[in-house]
């Protein structure tokens, strides 16, 4: 094969990111990861969870979390998942979500959405009065108590509970469970009918 | 070709009668089979599947038994690459279930239609690991469409209609039914309904009007403009509208690999195929283009190569009916999310001028004549693999099916065949996966049973599959295999003689059997090829021999593929020889 080698061929100007969009060829792009809440209705039977999980597992999304739990509708699940990626990894999840066949719908939740999260932290019982009055300056409340231990419970926004579980670290922590997000847009519209 | 023929069957003369009503889970099973105009089962018995085997003793469905279940799930794959509609496997549970797998995913890679129906063990010792038990829904949920569990007698046959529908909707691939026995042997009386895609599975149509105007506008205003054509082309019968479309507006067609056939390679606008070992020429119209109409692909990285180097220059409209395959790889500009065929109609409507690009077509004229497709034929050589299938399809009507194994040997019959029809190329793309070969030709061959078949094979990949010529004996399928043999599995050796130093670590096999003993063995004939003298003398009498026939072709053990984009490289810096590999 006779044509010119490699490095005497005509040669195109442009340039693409590794992400396959068209770029400026002196300028430096990545796009920045941003957290993106992702909500789902999806067929409420066995093997949905596996089915979504693997789907993030296997493209290696970092999921922050992901809830789930029944709807009205009995046939129907609802599922908060929380994902930091840069922006064509947050649309890639939606449409491949989309995909599976038993996810009814994916919205991407606004900014504004309502979201909260609960957690349970069991910590020392020698101060009861003190671990009280933390609870109170984070809205929580002491849901069990004996002479060993107190459980607090709390529900807010994830800085609230990252605060709140600081704070409780003066009182030697011995157990956290944290639910991780559930969120719902604000105003009329739902997952089911736009507005 | 039915299995039953030992058993006189009573009512072989009489008319067809209305269907008997179905009394058994399994029963239901087949009828949903039947009601979606199955024609053939390709599968292996076992304790599990019984139920519906012995369902199957009563229809007309035809059951191919297959020597390996990796065979059953390829040939329902090549069956379905050639008929369009979806083929069907059967395996047992457990072992059978897991060999059936390979074909899976393979089919799902390169979007082929499938069914695979698995035995199960009872429900109730489901999870118990019980004999012969696997999780197949959970291992083969993330490679199919859909995998369902089949829990009940009366919704098994809805579940195997739905199963086919989804595996034909929209972007085709596989879907699982695993069939617990006690669910296929539990007696129900309800048929299943006619097949339906799920409720939560949309499939798009046409693309948006506005949209298509304005990607049109965008093809018409180029200079440097390109249509690459994927296998979703062909999936979507789009090739007669693709051939339309690109004559009326002139525009130099480029194929994917998986594209083959859905542009006349003849054609002087074709370009042949793209990526890491197509043309020197379709590579450059690659990197080179300003506007590619980019239909029916994945942009799958052998075909881009590292995606930033990519097509750098080109805006690009991307046609495709699964939204998430827009700008996943690379970023489109102008995104049109519809069927092939009718998004082409669309776009040809739309088009309001040719684009302007006379120069541009005749410096794609130039790279051909720079970067022809050869190879040398010193006559002291070793036989060429080359020469073989060219020399093979020019015997050969145009309608010629062409199946393949994985490996060096894939890459000749996709360089130098010149393929012009659609639905003549079935090889394994994306999974790449030995031991495609044997099995594919044997569903071709039966979905497609005027049409003449060839295999070239790898004395590797063949190797992997060879039992699978007693399948192809017993049915007396008319194929004729080509073993290239180069006694290795020669894309590693080529790869360690080209990034490894030539450090051959378990790339030799000199030990492979006589291909032409080992054919006559099963009852094929055997030829054996050693030089240029009667290759096509022995070619022809291959083809007219009325059954399974195998060619060892001896070639250059030597050999190596070109030209060559290197993994993630810049696919206008592919190498015509070794010496480029070290200059890019
Ligand atoms: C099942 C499987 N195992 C391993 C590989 C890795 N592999 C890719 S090509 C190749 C060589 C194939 O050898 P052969 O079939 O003899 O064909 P040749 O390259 O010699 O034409 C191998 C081992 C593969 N693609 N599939």
């Amino acid at each position: 094969m006779p044509g010119p080698a490699p490095d005497e061929r005509m040669r195109p100007k442009g340039r693409r990111n590794t992400q396959g969009i068209r770029v400026d060829p002196e300028a430096e792009v990545t796009h920045e990861p941003r957290q993106a809440v992702l909500s789902a209705l999806v067929k409420h039977r066995p093997g949905v969870l596996s089915e979504v999980s693997a789907l993030f597992s296997r493209r290696q999304f970092n999921i922050e979390s992901l809830t789930v739990g029944p709807t009205v509708d009995d046939d129907t699940a609802r599922m908060t998942i929380l994902i930091e990626e840069p922006e064509p990894g947050i649309d890639q999840a939606k449409k491949q979500l989309r995909k599976l066949v038993p996810v009814v719908s994916v919205r991407e939740l606004e900014g504004e959405a309502v979201r909260r999260e609960l957690a349970l932290v069991k910590v020392s019982g020698e101060k009861p009065d003190d671990v009280n009055a933390v609870a109170d300056m984070y809205n929580g409340q002491a849901v069990d108590a004996s002479t060993d231990s107190v459980t607090v419970e709390i529900t807010g926004s994830k800085q609230k509970i990252d605060a709140a579980i600081e704070a409780f670290k003066q009182f030697d922590v011995q157990e956290i469970v944290r639910t991780g997000a559930a969120a719902l847009e604000r105003g009329p519209k739902t997952l089911e009918k736009d507005v | 070709m039915s299995e039953r023929a030992s058993v006189p069957k009573e009512e072989e003369t009489e008319p067809e009668t209305e269907q008997e009503p179905v009394t058994t889970g399994a029963q239901s099973v087949i009828r949903a089979l039947e009601n979606a105009g199955t024609d053939y089962v390709f599968g292996v018995q076992g304790g599990a599947i019984m139920p519906v085997y012995d369902a199957l003793y009563d229809s007309d469905i035809n059951h191919v038994t297959m020597a390996h279940e990796q065979g059953a799930s390829h040939a329902a794959d090549a069956y379905g690459v050639v008929t369009g509609d979806p083929g069907v496997c059967f395996a047992t549970s457990g072992p059978g279930a897991t060999n059936l797998v390979t074909g899976i995913a393979d089919a799902n890679m390169d979007s082929d239609p499938v069914i695979a129906l698995t035995g199960q063990v009872p429900t109730e010792f489901v999870g118990n690991d019980a004999f012969q038990e696997t999780d197949t829904v959970g291992i083969t949920q993330p490679i199919t469409k859909e995998s369902y569990f089949a829990a009940d007698s009366d919704t098994v046959g809805d579940n195997v209609s739905e199963a086919f529908a989804l595996a034909d909707a929209g972007r085709q691939g596989p879907t699982l039914v695993d069939l617990p026995k006690d669910v296929t042997q539990g007696d129900t009386e309800v048929e299943p309904g006619s097949p339906e895609t799920p409720e939560t599975y949309d499939v798009p149509e046409e693309a948006d009007d506005e949209n298509v105007q304005e990607a049109a506008d965008a093809l018409a205003e180029a200079e440097r403009p390109v249509i690459l054509s994927g296998g979703g082309v062909i999936k979507a019968d789009a090739s007669s509208a693709l051939r339309e479309f690109a004559k009326e507006y002139e525009i130099p067609v480029i194929t994917t690999m998986p594209g083959i056939g859905s542009f006349p390679e003849d054609h002087e606008l074709s370009l042949e195929w793209a990526g890491m070992h197509g043309t020197g020429y379709a590579n450059m119209a690659i990197s080179n283009t300003d506007c590619m109409l980019a239909i029916g692909t994945r942009f799958d990285d052998r075909l881009t190569g590292g995606v930033d180097s990519f097509a750098p220059d080109a805006e690009v409209i991307h046609v495709d009916i699964d939204p998430a395959e827009i700008s996943k790889n690379v970023y489109a500009d102008y995104p049109l999310i519809g069927d092939a065929r009718e998004v082409l109609r669309q776009l040809f409507d739309a088009m309001p001028r040719s684009p302007d690009a006379d120069e541009w077509r005749d410096q794609c004229q130039t790279w051909k004549d720079e970067y022809p497709m050869d190879y040398d034929t010193p006559d002291d050589e070793p036989l060429k693999p080359q020469y073989v299938v060219e020399k093979f399809s020019e015997m050969t009507p145009d309608d010629t099916i062409v199946c393949t194994g994985v490996g060096q040997h894939q890459m000749w019959a996709s360089q130098f065949w010149e393929y012009t029809e659609p639905r003549t190329w079935v090889s394994s793309h994306g999974l790449g996966t030995m031991g495609y070969g044997v099995p594919a030709a044997i569903g071709a061959k039966l979905a497609a049973p005027d049409q003449e078949v060839v295999c070239f094979d790898g004395d590797g990949s063949f190797l992997m599959t060879v039992q699978g010529l007693s399948v192809a004996v017993r049915e007396q399928l008319d194929i004729t295999y080509v073993v290239l043999n180069n006694e290795a599995v020669g894309m590693v050796r080529q790869w360690q003689d080209g990034f490894y130093e030539g450090r051959r670590m378990a790339s030799e096999y000199p030990w492979i059997p006589q291909f032409d003993k080992l054919a006559e063995a099963f009852g094929a004939r055997g030829f054996t090829l050693e030089s240029y003298d009667n290759v096509e003398e022995t070619i022809q009498e291959a083809r007219e021999y009325d059954g399974p026939s195998v060619i060892d072709a001896h070639i250059d053990p030597g050999e190596n593929v070109f030209p060559m984009v290197p993994s993630g490289g810049d696919n206008g810096q592919f190498a015509l020889n070794e010496d480029h590999l070290d200059m890019i």
